[in-house]
Protein backbone atom coordinates (compact mmCIF):
# COMPACT_ATOMS: atom_id res chain seq x y z
CA UNK A 1 0.00 0.00 0.00
CA UNK A 2 1.44 3.25 -1.16
CA UNK A 3 0.45 6.57 0.29
CA UNK A 4 -0.38 9.03 -2.43
CA UNK A 5 0.66 12.64 -2.04
CA UNK A 6 -1.86 15.43 -2.41
CA UNK A 7 -1.42 18.94 -3.73
CA UNK A 8 -2.65 21.93 -1.68
CA UNK A 9 -5.71 21.98 -3.96
CA UNK A 10 -6.84 18.40 -3.32
CA UNK A 11 -10.00 19.38 -1.38
CA UNK A 12 -10.99 21.85 -4.09
CA UNK A 13 -10.67 19.17 -6.80
CA UNK A 14 -12.87 16.80 -4.83
CA UNK A 15 -15.43 19.54 -4.18
CA UNK A 16 -15.58 20.24 -7.92
CA UNK A 17 -16.43 16.59 -8.54
CA UNK A 18 -13.10 15.67 -10.12
CA UNK A 19 -12.27 12.05 -10.77
CA UNK A 20 -9.06 11.54 -8.78
CA UNK A 21 -6.47 9.01 -9.96
CA UNK A 22 -3.00 7.98 -8.86
CA UNK A 23 -0.32 9.60 -11.03
CA UNK A 24 3.42 9.49 -10.36
CA UNK A 25 2.80 8.97 -6.64
CA UNK A 26 0.21 11.74 -6.43
CA UNK A 27 -3.55 11.72 -6.23
CA UNK A 28 -4.48 13.98 -9.13
CA UNK A 29 -7.63 15.08 -11.00
CA UNK A 30 -7.84 13.30 -14.36
CA UNK A 31 -11.04 15.12 -15.30
CA UNK A 32 -13.85 17.28 -13.92
CA UNK A 33 -16.60 17.63 -16.55
CA UNK A 34 -14.88 15.39 -19.07
CA UNK A 35 -11.66 15.24 -21.08
CA UNK A 36 -13.22 16.44 -24.32
CA UNK A 37 -15.04 19.56 -23.03
CA UNK A 38 -11.97 20.51 -20.98
CA UNK A 39 -9.72 20.06 -24.00
CA UNK A 40 -12.01 22.24 -26.13
CA UNK A 41 -12.19 24.91 -23.42
CA UNK A 42 -8.40 25.29 -23.61
CA UNK A 43 -8.44 25.46 -27.42
CA UNK A 44 -11.30 27.98 -27.49
CA UNK A 45 -10.97 30.02 -24.30
CA UNK A 46 -8.95 29.21 -21.15
CA UNK A 47 -8.38 26.33 -18.78
CA UNK A 48 -6.44 25.90 -15.54
CA UNK A 49 -4.47 22.83 -14.52
CA UNK A 50 -3.11 22.06 -11.07
CA UNK A 51 0.41 20.90 -11.84
CA UNK A 52 1.71 21.27 -8.29
CA UNK A 53 2.85 17.66 -8.45
CA UNK A 54 5.74 18.73 -10.64
CA UNK A 55 9.13 18.98 -8.95
CA UNK A 56 10.97 22.23 -8.31
CA UNK A 57 14.70 22.27 -7.63
CA UNK A 58 16.79 25.30 -6.87
CA UNK A 59 20.41 25.33 -7.91
CA UNK A 60 22.41 28.13 -6.35
CA UNK A 61 25.99 29.26 -5.98
CA UNK A 62 28.96 30.63 -7.88
CA UNK A 63 29.40 27.31 -9.72
CA UNK A 64 25.69 26.67 -10.34
CA UNK A 65 26.17 27.61 -13.99
CA UNK A 66 29.03 25.10 -14.33
CA UNK A 67 27.03 22.30 -12.78
CA UNK A 68 24.06 22.96 -15.06
CA UNK A 69 26.17 23.36 -18.18
CA UNK A 70 27.78 19.98 -17.46
CA UNK A 71 24.52 18.14 -16.80
CA UNK A 72 21.95 19.78 -19.09
CA UNK A 73 21.82 19.52 -22.87
CA UNK A 74 21.00 23.11 -23.76
CA UNK A 75 23.37 26.07 -23.49
CA UNK A 76 22.97 27.58 -20.02
CA UNK A 77 24.96 30.65 -21.09
CA UNK A 78 22.07 31.70 -23.33
CA UNK A 79 19.97 32.26 -20.20
CA UNK A 80 19.72 35.81 -18.91
CA UNK A 81 17.92 36.42 -15.63
CA UNK A 82 14.19 36.49 -16.48
CA UNK A 83 14.55 33.91 -19.21
CA UNK A 84 13.65 30.20 -19.30
CA UNK A 85 14.82 27.32 -21.43
CA UNK A 86 13.62 23.83 -22.36
CA UNK A 87 16.50 21.46 -21.70
CA UNK A 88 17.28 17.80 -21.01
CA UNK A 89 19.03 15.97 -18.21
CA UNK A 90 20.98 13.47 -20.30
CA UNK A 91 22.75 10.24 -19.37
CA UNK A 92 26.05 8.86 -20.73
CA UNK A 93 24.35 7.28 -23.75
CA UNK A 94 22.56 10.49 -24.67
CA UNK A 95 19.28 9.18 -23.24
CA UNK A 96 16.92 11.43 -21.33
CA UNK A 97 16.75 11.24 -17.53
CA UNK A 98 14.14 14.00 -17.67
CA UNK A 99 13.07 16.93 -19.79
CA UNK A 100 12.83 20.07 -17.71
CA UNK A 101 12.41 23.82 -17.86
CA UNK A 102 15.28 25.81 -16.46
CA UNK A 103 14.65 29.36 -15.20
CA UNK A 104 17.41 31.76 -14.33
CA UNK A 105 16.23 33.53 -11.18
CA UNK A 106 19.20 35.83 -10.78
CA UNK A 107 22.96 35.86 -11.30
CA UNK A 108 23.79 32.60 -9.54
CA UNK A 109 20.38 31.09 -8.87
CA UNK A 110 18.38 28.79 -11.13
CA UNK A 111 15.07 26.95 -10.84
CA UNK A 112 14.43 23.58 -12.50
CA UNK A 113 10.87 22.38 -13.00
CA UNK A 114 10.96 18.61 -13.45
CA UNK A 115 8.35 15.97 -14.18
CA UNK A 116 6.68 14.61 -11.02
CA UNK A 117 7.73 11.05 -11.80
CA UNK A 118 11.36 12.09 -12.23
CA UNK A 119 11.78 14.81 -9.63
CA UNK A 120 13.55 12.52 -7.17
CA UNK A 121 15.80 11.08 -9.89
CA UNK A 122 16.79 14.54 -11.11
CA UNK A 123 17.53 15.67 -7.56
CA UNK A 124 19.76 12.62 -6.98
CA UNK A 125 21.40 13.03 -10.38
CA UNK A 126 22.36 16.66 -9.69
CA UNK A 127 23.27 16.04 -6.04
CA UNK A 128 25.75 13.34 -7.10
CA UNK A 129 27.38 15.80 -9.47
CA UNK A 130 27.31 18.85 -7.18
CA UNK A 131 30.39 21.01 -7.37
CA UNK A 132 32.11 22.98 -4.65
CA UNK A 133 30.15 26.22 -4.67
CA UNK A 134 26.87 24.85 -5.98
CA UNK A 135 23.93 23.77 -3.87
CA UNK A 136 20.96 21.77 -5.15
CA UNK A 137 17.78 21.88 -3.07
CA UNK A 138 14.37 20.30 -3.49
CA UNK A 139 11.85 23.12 -2.97
CA UNK A 140 8.86 21.21 -4.38
CA UNK A 141 6.86 21.37 -1.17
CA UNK A 142 7.21 25.14 -0.96
CA UNK A 143 5.44 25.87 -4.22
CA UNK A 144 2.19 25.23 -6.02
CA UNK A 145 2.12 25.45 -9.79
CA UNK A 146 -0.97 26.32 -11.85
CA UNK A 147 -0.96 26.29 -15.64
CA UNK A 148 -3.47 28.68 -17.21
CA UNK A 149 -3.68 27.99 -20.92
CA UNK A 150 -5.79 29.04 -23.87
CA UNK A 151 -6.29 31.93 -26.31
CA UNK A 152 -8.20 33.99 -23.70
CA UNK A 153 -6.05 33.07 -20.70
CA UNK A 154 -4.10 36.34 -20.54
CA UNK A 155 -7.21 38.46 -20.98
CA UNK A 156 -9.01 36.53 -18.23
CA UNK A 157 -6.05 36.93 -15.86
CA UNK A 158 -5.54 40.58 -16.80
CA UNK A 159 -2.00 39.94 -17.99
CA UNK A 160 -0.15 41.58 -20.85
CA UNK A 161 1.47 39.52 -23.58
CA UNK A 162 5.13 38.69 -23.14
CA UNK A 163 7.75 36.68 -24.97
CA UNK A 164 7.48 32.89 -24.63
CA UNK A 165 10.06 31.38 -22.27
CA UNK A 166 10.41 34.45 -20.11
CA UNK A 167 9.25 35.01 -16.55
CA UNK A 168 8.57 37.89 -14.19
CA UNK A 169 7.19 38.33 -10.68
CA UNK A 170 3.62 39.56 -10.50
CA UNK A 171 0.58 39.67 -8.30
CA UNK A 172 -2.86 38.16 -8.79
CA UNK A 173 -5.66 38.70 -6.31
CA UNK A 174 -3.08 39.67 -3.67
CA UNK A 175 -1.01 36.54 -4.23
CA UNK A 176 2.61 36.96 -5.24
CA UNK A 177 3.22 34.79 -8.30
CA UNK A 178 6.07 33.91 -10.59
CA UNK A 179 4.50 34.32 -14.03
CA UNK A 180 6.14 31.93 -16.47
CA UNK A 181 5.40 32.22 -20.18
CA UNK A 182 5.48 28.48 -20.69
CA UNK A 183 3.00 25.66 -21.15
CA UNK A 184 2.23 22.20 -22.45
CA UNK A 185 -0.81 22.76 -24.65
CA UNK A 186 0.36 24.68 -27.72
CA UNK A 187 -1.82 27.61 -26.68
CA UNK A 188 -0.89 31.01 -25.35
CA UNK A 189 -0.77 30.98 -21.58
CA UNK A 190 1.22 31.06 -18.38
CA UNK A 191 2.36 28.78 -15.63
CA UNK A 192 1.98 30.47 -12.26
CA UNK A 193 4.11 29.47 -9.30
CA UNK A 194 3.06 30.63 -5.85
CA UNK A 195 3.68 29.67 -2.24
CA UNK A 196 1.87 26.41 -1.46
CA UNK A 197 -0.29 27.95 1.29
CA UNK A 198 -1.61 30.61 -1.10
CA UNK A 199 -2.55 28.17 -3.86
CA UNK A 200 -6.21 27.97 -2.82
CA UNK A 201 -6.71 31.73 -3.02
CA UNK A 202 -5.03 31.84 -6.43
CA UNK A 203 -7.04 28.86 -7.75
CA UNK A 204 -10.34 30.38 -6.57
CA UNK A 205 -9.47 33.73 -8.16
CA UNK A 206 -8.64 32.06 -11.47
CA UNK A 207 -11.91 30.09 -11.52
CA UNK A 208 -13.84 33.27 -10.66
CA UNK A 209 -12.46 34.78 -13.84
CA UNK A 210 -14.23 32.11 -15.88
CA UNK A 211 -11.27 29.82 -16.45
CA UNK A 212 -12.33 26.16 -16.73
CA UNK A 213 -10.71 23.61 -14.38
CA UNK A 214 -8.98 20.92 -16.45
CA UNK A 215 -7.50 17.57 -15.48
CA UNK A 216 -4.52 15.51 -16.51
CA UNK A 217 -6.61 13.78 -19.19
CA UNK A 218 -7.00 16.96 -21.22
CA UNK A 219 -3.41 17.92 -20.49
CA UNK A 220 -2.33 14.71 -22.23
CA UNK A 221 -4.57 15.08 -25.28
CA UNK A 222 -3.63 18.76 -25.67
CA UNK A 223 0.10 18.10 -25.61
CA UNK A 224 -0.21 15.17 -28.00
CA UNK A 225 -2.11 17.22 -30.60
CA UNK A 226 0.86 19.59 -30.73
CA UNK A 227 3.42 16.74 -30.45
CA UNK A 228 5.09 17.71 -27.18
CA UNK A 229 6.78 14.54 -25.95
CA UNK A 230 5.85 13.01 -22.59
CA UNK A 231 8.71 11.55 -20.58
CA UNK A 232 8.01 7.92 -19.79
CA UNK A 233 5.99 7.56 -23.01
CA UNK A 234 7.78 9.19 -25.91
CA UNK A 235 11.16 9.92 -24.41
CA UNK A 236 13.23 8.25 -21.73
CA UNK A 237 16.67 7.06 -20.63
CA UNK A 238 16.84 4.37 -23.35
CA UNK A 239 16.22 6.63 -26.36
CA UNK A 240 18.79 9.24 -27.32
CA UNK A 241 17.77 12.86 -27.63
CA UNK A 242 18.40 12.98 -31.40
CA UNK A 243 16.15 9.98 -32.16
CA UNK A 244 13.62 11.63 -29.82
CA UNK A 245 13.51 14.68 -32.06
CA UNK A 246 15.00 16.91 -29.37
CA UNK A 247 18.28 17.73 -31.08
CA UNK A 248 17.14 21.35 -31.08
CA UNK A 249 17.43 21.34 -27.27
CA UNK A 250 20.99 19.95 -27.39
CA UNK A 251 23.81 22.46 -27.71
CA UNK A 252 26.34 20.01 -29.16
CA UNK A 253 29.06 22.68 -29.04
CA UNK A 254 28.92 22.59 -25.22
CA UNK A 255 30.23 19.80 -22.96
CA UNK A 256 27.56 17.83 -21.06
CA UNK A 257 26.90 14.23 -20.10
CA UNK A 258 26.45 12.08 -23.19
CA UNK A 259 27.41 14.80 -25.67
CA UNK A 260 29.97 12.59 -27.45
CA UNK A 261 27.35 9.96 -28.11
CA UNK A 262 24.88 12.58 -29.31
CA UNK A 263 27.47 14.09 -31.68
CA UNK A 264 28.02 10.60 -33.13
CA UNK A 265 24.29 9.94 -33.51
CA UNK A 266 23.87 13.32 -35.14
CA UNK A 267 26.68 12.54 -37.62
CA UNK A 268 25.51 9.00 -38.43
CA UNK A 269 21.78 9.63 -38.14
CA UNK A 270 19.65 7.74 -35.60
CA UNK A 271 18.33 4.26 -36.43
CA UNK A 272 14.81 5.24 -35.49
CA UNK A 273 13.01 8.54 -35.15
CA UNK A 274 10.03 9.71 -33.16
CA UNK A 275 7.32 10.80 -35.59
CA UNK A 276 3.77 12.09 -35.22
CA UNK A 277 1.04 10.36 -37.22
CA UNK A 278 -2.70 10.39 -37.80
CA UNK A 279 -4.86 7.36 -38.49
CA UNK A 280 -6.46 7.20 -41.94
CA UNK A 281 -8.57 4.22 -40.83
CA UNK A 282 -10.96 4.23 -37.87
CA UNK A 283 -8.87 3.20 -34.85
CA UNK A 284 -7.21 4.71 -31.82
CA UNK A 285 -3.48 4.02 -31.46
CA UNK A 286 -2.23 3.37 -27.92
CA UNK A 287 1.12 3.29 -26.17
CA UNK A 288 2.93 -0.03 -26.75
CA UNK A 289 1.24 -1.01 -30.01
CA UNK A 290 3.62 -2.31 -32.69
CA UNK A 291 4.21 -0.52 -35.97
CA UNK A 292 4.17 -3.23 -38.64
CA UNK A 293 7.61 -3.51 -40.20
CA UNK A 294 9.40 -2.21 -37.10
CA UNK A 295 8.65 0.43 -34.55
CA UNK A 296 6.41 1.17 -31.63
CA UNK A 297 3.65 3.59 -30.70
CA UNK A 298 4.67 5.63 -27.64
CA UNK A 299 1.53 7.78 -27.25
CA UNK A 300 -1.89 7.63 -28.80
CA UNK A 301 -5.38 8.98 -28.34
CA UNK A 302 -8.44 10.21 -30.15
CA UNK A 303 -7.80 13.85 -31.05
CA UNK A 304 -10.71 15.92 -29.73
CA UNK A 305 -10.06 18.63 -32.34
CA UNK A 306 -9.25 16.47 -35.39
CA UNK A 307 -11.67 13.69 -34.36
CA UNK A 308 -9.33 10.96 -35.58
CA UNK A 309 -6.81 8.71 -33.87
CA UNK A 310 -3.41 10.39 -33.48
CA UNK A 311 -0.14 9.37 -31.93
CA UNK A 312 3.61 9.34 -31.89
CA UNK A 313 5.79 6.36 -32.71
CA UNK A 314 9.40 5.38 -33.22
CA UNK A 315 9.87 4.13 -36.77
CA UNK A 316 12.99 3.26 -38.82
CA UNK A 317 14.62 6.49 -40.02
CA UNK A 318 14.26 5.38 -43.65
CA UNK A 319 10.48 5.33 -43.19
CA UNK A 320 10.15 8.45 -41.07
CA UNK A 321 9.35 11.12 -43.68
CA UNK A 322 6.07 13.01 -43.50
CA UNK A 323 3.63 11.47 -45.95
CA UNK A 324 4.86 7.91 -45.38
CA UNK A 325 2.11 5.41 -44.62
CA UNK A 326 2.41 3.30 -41.50
CA UNK A 327 0.41 0.33 -40.27
CA UNK A 328 -0.39 -0.11 -36.59
CA UNK A 329 -1.22 -3.45 -34.99
CA UNK A 330 -4.37 -2.49 -33.06
CA UNK A 331 -4.91 -5.56 -30.84
CA UNK A 332 -4.45 -7.92 -33.78
CA UNK A 333 -6.07 -5.75 -36.47
CA UNK A 334 -3.93 -3.84 -38.97
CA UNK A 335 -5.00 -0.22 -39.24
CA UNK A 336 -3.41 2.40 -41.49
CA UNK A 337 -2.14 5.83 -40.66
CA UNK A 338 0.19 8.40 -42.19
CA UNK A 339 3.19 10.22 -40.78
CA UNK A 340 2.65 13.96 -40.55
CA UNK A 341 4.68 17.04 -39.72
CA UNK A 342 4.53 18.57 -36.25
CA UNK A 343 2.22 19.86 -34.90
CA UNK A 344 -0.75 17.64 -35.76
CA UNK A 345 -3.18 20.35 -34.66
CA UNK A 346 -2.77 23.89 -35.95
CA UNK A 347 -5.02 26.82 -35.23
CA UNK A 348 -7.09 27.99 -38.17
CA UNK A 349 -6.40 31.63 -38.92
CA UNK B 1 -25.57 15.31 -22.97
CA UNK B 2 -24.79 12.33 -20.76
CA UNK B 3 -27.80 10.42 -19.49
CA UNK B 4 -28.60 10.40 -15.78
CA UNK B 5 -28.09 7.21 -13.79
CA UNK B 6 -30.70 4.51 -14.35
CA UNK B 7 -31.07 0.72 -14.55
CA UNK B 8 -34.30 -0.34 -16.23
CA UNK B 9 -36.30 -3.06 -14.46
CA UNK B 10 -37.05 -5.07 -17.60
CA UNK B 11 -33.40 -5.80 -18.51
CA UNK B 12 -31.13 -8.63 -17.44
CA UNK B 13 -27.63 -7.73 -16.33
CA UNK B 14 -24.11 -9.16 -16.33
CA UNK B 15 -21.69 -8.28 -13.55
CA UNK B 16 -19.24 -6.84 -16.13
CA UNK B 17 -21.75 -3.97 -16.58
CA UNK B 18 -23.52 -5.24 -19.66
CA UNK B 19 -27.27 -5.59 -20.20
CA UNK B 20 -29.50 -7.82 -22.36
CA UNK B 21 -33.05 -7.16 -23.58
CA UNK B 22 -34.51 -10.53 -24.55
CA UNK B 23 -37.25 -10.78 -27.18
CA UNK B 24 -38.17 -14.35 -28.20
CA UNK B 25 -34.98 -16.10 -29.30
CA UNK B 26 -33.23 -12.80 -29.95
CA UNK B 27 -31.48 -10.42 -27.57
CA UNK B 28 -30.20 -6.86 -27.83
CA UNK B 29 -27.00 -6.16 -25.86
CA UNK B 30 -25.42 -3.00 -24.52
CA UNK B 31 -23.46 -1.54 -21.62
CA UNK B 32 -24.93 -0.07 -18.45
CA UNK B 33 -25.01 3.50 -17.29
CA UNK B 34 -22.27 2.63 -14.79
CA UNK B 35 -19.97 1.35 -17.57
CA UNK B 36 -20.31 4.41 -19.77
CA UNK B 37 -19.86 6.73 -16.78
CA UNK B 38 -16.69 4.93 -15.70
CA UNK B 39 -15.25 5.18 -19.23
CA UNK B 40 -16.26 8.76 -19.95
CA UNK B 41 -17.28 10.00 -23.38
CA UNK B 42 -16.91 7.17 -25.88
CA UNK B 43 -14.98 7.97 -29.05
CA UNK B 44 -14.67 4.56 -30.72
CA UNK B 45 -16.75 1.37 -31.05
CA UNK B 46 -15.11 -1.71 -32.50
CA UNK B 47 -18.05 -4.04 -33.22
CA UNK B 48 -18.02 -7.74 -34.15
CA UNK B 49 -18.87 -8.81 -37.70
CA UNK B 50 -22.48 -9.61 -38.50
CA UNK B 51 -22.72 -13.40 -38.76
CA UNK B 52 -19.94 -14.05 -36.24
CA UNK B 53 -20.69 -15.81 -32.98
CA UNK B 54 -20.37 -14.41 -29.49
CA UNK B 55 -19.96 -16.43 -26.30
CA UNK B 56 -21.29 -15.72 -22.85
CA UNK B 57 -18.65 -14.08 -20.62
CA UNK B 58 -16.28 -13.53 -23.58
CA UNK B 59 -15.35 -10.29 -25.34
CA UNK B 60 -17.28 -9.50 -28.51
CA UNK B 61 -15.87 -6.05 -29.21
CA UNK B 62 -14.40 -2.94 -27.67
CA UNK B 63 -15.40 0.57 -26.78
CA UNK B 64 -12.85 3.31 -26.20
CA UNK B 65 -12.85 6.67 -24.49
CA UNK B 66 -10.05 9.18 -24.95
CA UNK B 67 -8.13 7.54 -22.11
CA UNK B 68 -9.19 3.90 -22.01
CA UNK B 69 -10.14 0.78 -23.93
CA UNK B 70 -12.77 -1.57 -22.55
CA UNK B 71 -13.74 -5.05 -23.71
CA UNK B 72 -17.42 -5.66 -24.27
CA UNK B 73 -18.42 -8.81 -22.41
CA UNK B 74 -21.33 -10.75 -23.82
CA UNK B 75 -23.98 -11.74 -21.28
CA UNK B 76 -25.31 -14.43 -23.68
CA UNK B 77 -24.09 -16.72 -26.48
CA UNK B 78 -25.34 -16.51 -30.04
CA UNK B 79 -24.94 -15.30 -33.60
CA UNK B 80 -24.60 -11.59 -34.38
CA UNK B 81 -27.62 -10.49 -36.42
CA UNK B 82 -26.99 -6.75 -36.41
CA UNK B 83 -24.51 -4.11 -35.26
CA UNK B 84 -25.68 -0.63 -34.29
CA UNK B 85 -24.14 1.51 -37.03
CA UNK B 86 -25.30 4.67 -35.26
CA UNK B 87 -22.87 3.89 -32.42
CA UNK B 88 -20.07 3.08 -34.89
CA UNK B 89 -20.60 6.53 -36.44
CA UNK B 90 -21.30 8.38 -33.17
CA UNK B 91 -20.00 6.41 -30.16
CA UNK B 92 -21.17 9.12 -27.74
CA UNK B 93 -24.70 7.83 -28.41
CA UNK B 94 -23.92 5.24 -25.71
CA UNK B 95 -23.33 8.02 -23.18
CA UNK B 96 -26.52 9.79 -24.19
CA UNK B 97 -28.83 6.78 -24.23
CA UNK B 98 -27.15 3.58 -23.02
CA UNK B 99 -30.36 1.47 -23.02
CA UNK B 100 -31.99 2.88 -26.15
CA UNK B 101 -30.20 4.36 -29.17
CA UNK B 102 -26.91 3.26 -27.64
CA UNK B 103 -27.53 -0.49 -28.01
CA UNK B 104 -24.51 -2.35 -29.42
CA UNK B 105 -25.50 -5.64 -31.07
CA UNK B 106 -28.51 -7.87 -31.66
CA UNK B 107 -28.00 -11.62 -31.48
CA UNK B 108 -29.92 -14.85 -31.99
CA UNK B 109 -29.38 -16.81 -28.80
CA UNK B 110 -27.80 -20.25 -29.16
CA UNK B 111 -28.32 -21.22 -25.48
CA UNK B 112 -31.44 -19.40 -24.28
CA UNK B 113 -31.12 -21.12 -20.89
CA UNK B 114 -28.13 -18.88 -20.15
CA UNK B 115 -30.57 -16.13 -19.25
CA UNK B 116 -31.13 -17.85 -15.92
CA UNK B 117 -27.55 -17.04 -14.95
CA UNK B 118 -27.99 -13.29 -15.52
CA UNK B 119 -28.77 -10.77 -12.81
CA UNK B 120 -32.03 -8.98 -12.13
CA UNK B 121 -31.87 -5.23 -11.67
CA UNK B 122 -31.83 -5.64 -7.87
CA UNK B 123 -28.99 -8.15 -8.04
CA UNK B 124 -27.05 -5.86 -10.36
CA UNK B 125 -27.54 -2.91 -8.04
CA UNK B 126 -25.92 -5.01 -5.30
CA UNK B 127 -22.91 -5.55 -7.60
CA UNK B 128 -22.68 -1.76 -7.99
CA UNK B 129 -22.88 -1.18 -4.25
CA UNK B 130 -19.82 -3.37 -3.83
CA UNK B 131 -17.96 -1.94 -6.84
Amino acid sequence: MQTLRRTPLYDRHVALGARMVPFAGWEMPVQYEGVIPEHKAVRADAGVFDVSHMGELEVEGPTARDLLQATLSNDVDKLEPGVAQYTLVTNESGGIVDDVILYRLDGHRYLIVANASNAAAVLDWLKERELRGSDVRDVSDDYALLAVQGPRSLERLGLERAKPFTWAMGELHGVEVMVNRTGYTGEEGVELACMADEAGVLWDAILQRGVVPCGLGARDTLRLEVCYPLHGNDIGPDRDAIASGLGWACALDTEFTGVDRLRAVKAEGPEQRLVPFVMTEKAIPRQGMAVVGGGEVTSGTMSPMLEVGIGMAYVPSAAAKAGTELVIDVRGKERRGVIEKKPLYKKEH
Amino acid sequence: MAASESYPDELLYHSEHDWARIDGDEAVLGVTWFAQDALGELVHYEPPDVGSTVSKDASYGEVESVKAVSDLISPLSGEVLAVNQKVVDAPETVNEDPYGDGWLIRIRMSSPGERDQLLSVDEYRKVLENA
